[in-house]
């Protein structure tokens, strides 16, 4: 997962991210299953939807009965912030095939933080259909699991959310020795605060995003041509 | 309409909102060799890294004061370990460790 060399296995790279969506699968699994609906349809979320924060969401419009236009605007809303990830990664994916459809669908915040942290150019292209395929199926079998079991699951894995707090810590920091510069940094700590200030902690990310891909254009734009 | 078509129409929907937001950027930029796309390609990785953290602990205000202490902490040595010996999964499996740890003693 080093951004220098290219990760001995796409499984290796994918462990925290193993780590963090079998719990969180399986939670999102439990309360489907309190919904009513068969396990399956659990699996079918994880397989045809794979958008984490979106499928929690979902759980609450269902139970209220919701309506179906109601939860599509709701989920393009809550999912917004991924157009920000296919930008930085549009140069990088492979062009033709099969690859490229399957990256952009299963392009989820954490597998977005791997791919982005492998050098720009690897090998081949197999190393990013890998730890996507094995991120989805890692989602596929804690959300089946939740739902098979329901709530008469429990485990012990109080705490374990932070793994992925502590993916995120870990790959900033990688980023930081790529890029070497503060600013994007700056940027985003800036940004955050506005964000909060104006629409509160909880929706933060996504107007943070548009704000700082806005200032590192505008940072660009201000910087002599070979300075960029 | 059926419970389970209810059900499966609004899977459907979910599925087309996803990935019309993960598919748009790439629509937009069919010319992915535009000097601005490497720019942002370049630029754009560490400040999400950088959000995701914040926004990962969005909820840290609203917690007891012993519970932000597990998670500086936690922090702290997922990131010090991490500049130190520079293995992933060292940094992220010890943090997580001494976090459950905290969680599973201390906090309860």
């Amino acid at each position: 997962m080093t951004t220098s060399v290219e990760p001995t296995s796409a499984f290796r790279a994918s462990l925290p991210v193993l780590f963090g969506y079998i719990p969180l699968g399986i939670a999102f699994g439990v309360l489907f299953s309190e919904l009513g609906f068969a396990w399956y349809y659990a699996m079918l979320m994880a397989v045809a939807v794979y958008a984490g924060a979106a499928q929690f969401m979902a759980v609450g419009l269902l139970a209220a009965g919701a309506g179906v236009v109601e939860i599509g605007i709701a989920t393009l809303l809550l999912n917004a912030r991924h157009m920000f990830y296919g930008l930085s990664m549009a140069a990088r994916f492979p062009a033709g095939g099969f690859a490229r459809p399957y990256l952009i669908f299963a392009l989820t915040d954490e597998t977005y933080s791997l791919l982005s942290s492998l050098p720009p150019k690897p090998r081949s292209s197999t190393i990013y259909v890998k730890i996507a395929a094995l991120n989805q199926s890692y989602w596929v079998v804690g959300c089946t699991l939740g739902a098979l079991l329901g709530a008469g699951l429990t485990l012990e894995t109080a705490g374990l959310e932070f793994v992925l707090v502590a993916l995120f810590v870990v790959l900033a920091i990688e980023q930081a020795y790529t890029v070497r510069a503060w600013r994007p940094f700056l940027i985003a700590g800036f940004s955050a605060a506005v964000a909060a200030i104006a629409v509160g902690a909880e929706q933060l990310l996504l107007v943070a995003l548009g704000l700082t891909t806005v200032l590192l254009l505008l940072d660009r734009a201000r910087r002599p041509v070979g300075e960029r | 309409m059926s419970d389970s078509l209810y059900l499966l129409a609004a899977i459907g929907i979910m599925a087309l909102a996803t990935i019309a937001t993960r598919a748009l950027p790439f629509v937009l930029l069919r010319d992915s060799q535009h000097p601005l796309v490497f720019y942002l390609g370049r630029y754009l990785p560490p400040a999400v890294m950088a959000l995701l953290v914040i926004y990962s602990l969005r909820h840290l205000p609203g917690l007891a004061w012993l519970e932000i202490g597990a998670y500086m902490l936690a922090i702290a040595l997922t990131a010090g370990l991490h500049v130190w010996r520079r293995n992933a999964l060292l940094s992220i499996a010890t943090g997580t460790g001494v976090f459950m740890l905290l969680q599973q003693t201390v906090l309860l």
